[in-house]
């Protein structure tokens, strides 16, 4: 069996699962989608409040806001495995197990679980996305929506590395941190707003270190066919979202080292 | 009445020490939290800077409410305790009521010892970080101010304890409802957002529509942030502080009889788990 038809398989069993714990599934569906909704309320508040935000509107902001949450989700849907390893491998020593058999570790944990509840998070944040475009009256155009599918699987890729890497940090403290919750979680709130009203440091660290900006931001001011106030150019931003992909390949080489590291705990 | 006190006292020493074990995991939390009082600022400052007139807070007073809200976002009651949970859904709980006490009371100070203690580990050094480090590296515009007045830091303090036994009681009606939900994730996830959102921590209160602003100002979750953190930088003035603390006194002890109540018919019709 290949690996994509072994991956589906794995999913497909996790699927059925869940599907077993409907009201659980539900509950916790409900709760991610009301985050999302919340923090679009909290934008909404601001706005009502204050107007503009150094002249992005509403809608513009909204945008940002639809297609990170969108694009963690999707991250976050694909990476369950990683993003609880520590508890579920590592601390167990259950990962002795995912050694020994012939397939790569990185695989095995992507099939781990295909986390339904993520869906409540997914679906606002798609909801929202196409509301704004409605808002903006932006043409529905072949490139730009092409542009928006790259920056969002860019952005899935980035998150996805985000979880690999969390995850190779337990070989070291064995436990899951909640350190990491600063570029996940933070990441979504950050990538939520348009990237000049920061400061120089943190536009810099998420553009050169942690390539959030170049999965959200960047791409999506070509999207929105507005002209960039830190003035980058067009062939710039619609190449940014490559820095997702490279930012994965990165993650994936320190998960091997990690992997090489890993003693077991297991007895 | 000592003798009465001093189980209580023992049982919040102790749940006190266990949770002061895990450094690592404060100190993780401390960094997410500098970094998402940082990015808030940021918003909020942006936001500000493109406002023409006046509004009902300003930005020092906005800075002083994200710092604080960072610094003690342990103790606003947005999550049940695990060991409770745990207790519930393997049926030791039954054992608390064999105890000789008031099982409110017990539960009270119990769930007073969990809200407490994480603000404790991370609220002093991000005080320190904010008010005495960001000025040093040339940062002041964004630190935390030194309270508005000594009276306003006598009201902040006292507003604090009112605010920690009012996380306390609301914290203690989730764990009561435990005792018919068992596994209390739905629960978890509206206390998150009634508390996060009416407390004043994801939007400062008074930054909502004017239209908005008497159903916020009755509703008892500003008691939680909203109220400490305005008396704090002065913008309720030194003269409502008495009114205010009040108001919130009078929720909080609404809150405990009704979580009395409900522990009154929980207990009647307890099924315990487990063989």
């Amino acid at each position: 069996m290949n690996s994509a038809a072994l991956l589906v398989r794995y999913l497909a069993i996790s699927l059925r699962g869940q599907l077993q714990y409907r009201a659980s599934f539900l509950m916790a569906a409900l709760g991610n989608l009301l985050n999302c909704v919340i923090e679009l309320a909290g934008i909404w508040v601001l706005f009502d409040r204050f107007g503009n935000l150094s002249g992005w509107s509403f809608a513009e902001v909204a945008f940002f806001c639809g297609t990170v949450n969108a694009t963690y989700a999707i991250g976050e849907l694909l990476a369950t495995g990683f993003d609880q390893f520590g508890t579920l491998y590592v601390k167990t020593g259950d990962f002795d197990r995912l050694l020994l058999r012939p397939r790569s570790t990185v695989l095995q944990l992507a099939g781990h679980e295909l986390s339904l509840r993520r869906l409540g998070r997914l679906l606002p944040g798609l909801v929202i996305v196409i509301a704004a475009w409605a808002a903006l009256d932006l043409p529905l155009q072949a490139d730009r929506v092409g542009l928006l599918a790259f920056a969002m699987a860019g952005g899935v890729a980035f998150f996805f590395a985000l979880m690999v890497l969390q995850a190779t940090m337990c070989f070291w403290t064995t436990e899951s941190l909640e350190l990491m919750n600063i570029l996940t979680y933070g990441g979504v709130e950050t990538a939520s707003y348009p990237l000049p009203i920061y400061h120089r440091l943190f536009r810099r660290f998420f553009t050169f270190v942690v390539p959030l900006a170049c999965i959200g931001y960047f791409p999506i001011v070509a999207v929105l066919g507005v002209d960039d106030p830190l003035g980058t150019s067009r062939l710039f931003q619609v190449t940014a979202p490559l820095a997702g992909f490279a930012f994965l390949g990165v993650a994936i080489g320190v998960w091997q080292l990690g992997v090489r590291r890993y003693t077991s705990t297991g007895s | 009445m000592s003798d009465a006190i001093r189980p209580f006292l023992a049982v919040v020493s102790a749940r006190y020490r266990t949770l002061l074990q895990y450094r690592a995991a404060a100190f993780a939390g401390f960094a997410t939290q500098l970094f998402w009082g940082a990015i808030r600022l940021m918003i909020l400052a942006a936001f500000f800077a493109a406002a023409t007139e006046p509004q009902p807070m300003n930005l020092t007073e906005v800075v002083a409410y994200v710092w604080l809200g960072q610094a003690l976002l342990g103790m606003l009651p947005w999550n049940v305790d695990a060991d409770f949970r745990e207790q519930v859904r393997d049926g030791t709980v039954a054992y608390d009521l064999l105890r000789p006490l008031d099982l409110y009371s017990y539960w009270f100070g119990r769930t007073l010892a969990f809200r407490v203690a994480a603000p404790t580990l991370r609220g002093v050094p991000m005080v320190l970080f904010s008010m005495v480090l960001l000025p040093i590296v040339g940062l002041g515009d964004w630190a935390l101010t030194p309270p508005a007045s000594a009276f306003a830091l006598a009201g902040f303090v006292a507003s604090l304890v009112v605010a920690a036994m009012l996380a306390t009681a609301v914290t203690l009606l989730a764990h009561i409802s435990l005792l018919w939900t068992i596994s209390g994730i739905g629960m978890d996830r509206i206390l998150t957002v009634l508390v996060t959102v009416f407390s004043g921590l994801i939007v400062p209160l008074p930054l909502f529509p004017d239209w908005l602003q008497p159903f916020l100002n009755w509703q008892p979750f500003r008691g939680l942030a909203d109220v400490p953190y305005r008396i704090y930088s002065g913008n309720i003035p030194a003269a409502e502080i008495g009114g205010e603390l009040l108001f919130v006194l009078v929720w909080t002890i609404a809150l405990v009889l009704l979580g009395r109540l409900i522990l009154l018919r929980g207990v009647r019709r307890m099924v315990v788990q487990g063989g």
